[in-house]
């Protein structure tokens, strides 16, 4: 099941650059957050930091804490234990380009020590159904390789290997930013079912995208939390003025 | 400042509306006149305003529907085109009370004067005042300006049951002036449907401007919400 994840007075640095300041939110576990904002303005490095990924620039620096189901990820949790349970689909699809479907989705799996053959054919069954591909690609699972899947279907498959280790969170930093209109839909219909089992949060510079999918919505703007609401309210009538005139396109 | 071209795209369905909305306000104060003074040659005026009115209704309409489809506006742009959709409805259907007071202003020119027991001037003259207000209120973004027009509803509400009262009295007390009667509270009754077409268009202009939802406020305050007791 998804879990809440609790921010408070997150900081985060790149060498001097202070690129994310004083952030505080609670996200609800099961529900899907959107995060936005222009270019740059902190969106994605706030998503780094709540898998521990933004440490691993060596220039990198993080303050503050992260609950996420009550545990203490920065001090309570070694890094692989956290991605494990806080999986992420980036921008671009990345499946390992040589290995097999089934291999793609089970990688994750046999890093972690699963060797049984029965238990990884029903994990990766079970794991493509949950992200919508099992019907496409079923019948080639060992036949073809991630790579010659279409660009919405490699997506499908790194959110089908994400799903496979079971995490209870799924960062989603603009996953349907590169692709077509009907795989994007594809991807917002399933962040709707996944929201079920996942708590989910999603960077998107797609306004409509952020308004379909998500319940909760923040905005970010030069490092700041500028409004955290009911996505309804941020798209309807949001508090800051700041807020409105990035929604409304007038900067930005 | 980005997106000009659609900020200019609401500049331009403002200027529309406001061009429907000095037609039909001048629609209705021509009605008015044409009853104070019995000039058929006013309601013919109104007859063609509704003409106009009712091509610019499908013009802005369409021009709404545009900027919805081609732009996905949000927040306040969205509260504005839905506004001015709703608000070009009304405006619209005070085009149609106008027609029909002229109507009625044709229908008594028929008929001898007499003297009914109804201040339709004066019933008029809050009418169009609640018009001009809500369309002052929308050209000036002012939500404390269309606050305002909502207080004025329950005078001329109470000017209508009054004017049924009498005249209903009259139809059946002195029949030989009922079809008078008839012809003067078919216009108080018009009167009422255009102070609640200003009613509303205040209220469009509330939820444009604060993004409030004021419709039925009174009524709904004290009817229990179904989804609260879920």
């Amino acid at each position: 099941m998804g879990v809440g994840i609790e921010v408070s007075n997150l900081n985060a640095w790149y060498g001097t650059n202070h690129s994310l300041q004083d952030i505080n939110l609670n996200m609800p576990g099961n529900h899907a957050t959107a995060l936005i904002g222009p270019s740059g303005c902190g969106k994605s490095t706030f998503v780094r930091c709540l898998n521990r990924m933004h440490e691993t620039n060596p220039i990198a620096r993080v303050t503050g804490s992260v609950l996420v189901g009550g545990l203490d990820i920065y001090a309570d949790a070694k890094p692989v234990e956290v991605r494990r349970r806080i999986g992420m689909v980036f921008q671009r699809p990345n499946p390992f380009p040589t290995m097999s479907i089934y291999d793609n989705v089970a990688a994750g799996l046999k890093l972690n020590g699963y060797t049984n053959r029965r238990v990884l054919d029903e994990i990766v069954e079970k794991s493509l159904k949950n992200s919508a591909l099992w019907d496409e690609v079923k019948d080639d699972l060992k036949k073809k390789s991630g790579a010659s899947l279409s660009g919405g279907q490699q997506q499908r498959l790194c959110i089908a290997r994400a799903l496979a280790v079971d995490p209870e969170v799924l960062l989603m930093d603009e996953p349907a930013s590169a692709l077509d209109p009907v795989s994007t839909s594809k991807i917002e219909d399933l962040i709707f079912q996944l929201k079920t089992q996942y708590t989910i949060v999603i960077v998107t510079h797609n306004m409509q995208q952020a308004a379909r999918v998500a319940e909760k919505t923040g905005f970010f703007l030069n490092g700041r939390m500028v409004e955290f609401d009911s996505t309804h309210k941020i798209f309807t009538n949001p508090s800051d003025k700041r807020t409105e005139d990035y929604i409304t396109g007038r900067f930005g | 400042m980005t997106r000009i071209r659609f900020q200019q795209s609401l500049e331009d369905l403002k200027e529309q509306l406001l061009v429907m909305a000095g037609l039909a306000e001048q629609a209705i104060q021509r009605a008015i006149e044409a009853y104070r003074v019995r000039d058929l040659s006013i309601c013919d005026l109104v007859n063609r305003s509704e003409v106009a009115i009712n091509r610019l209704e499908r013009e802005i309409d369409q021009a709404a529907l545009d900027l919805l489809a081609m732009e996905q506006p949000m927040a306040i742009d969205l509260r504005f085109i839905l506004s001015v959709i709703k608000i070009n409805a009304d405006l619209e259907r005070v085009g149609d009370g106008a027609k029909a007071i002229s109507d009625r202003v044709r229908a008594m020119e028929q008929m001898a004067q007499v003297e009914l027991p109804v201040d339709i001037p004066r019933m008029a003259a809050l009418a169009a005042e609640m018009v001009r207000k809500s369309l002052q209120s929308f050209i000036e973004a002012d939500a404390d300006l269309a606050r305002t027009v909502l207080t004025m509803d329950d005078a001329v509400d109470g000017m209508n049951r009054a004017a049924y009262k009498s005249l209903t009295k009259v139809m059946t007390e002195e029949s030989h002036l009922a079809p008078q009667a008839l012809n003067a509270l078919m216009i108080a009754r018009a009167l009422e449907r255009v102070a609640d077409h200003a009613t509303n268009i205040a209220e469009d202009v509330i939820f444009w401007v604060q993004g409030d939802d004021v419709r039925h406020f009174k009524a709904l305050k004290t009817v229990p919400d179904p989804h609260a007791m879920e």
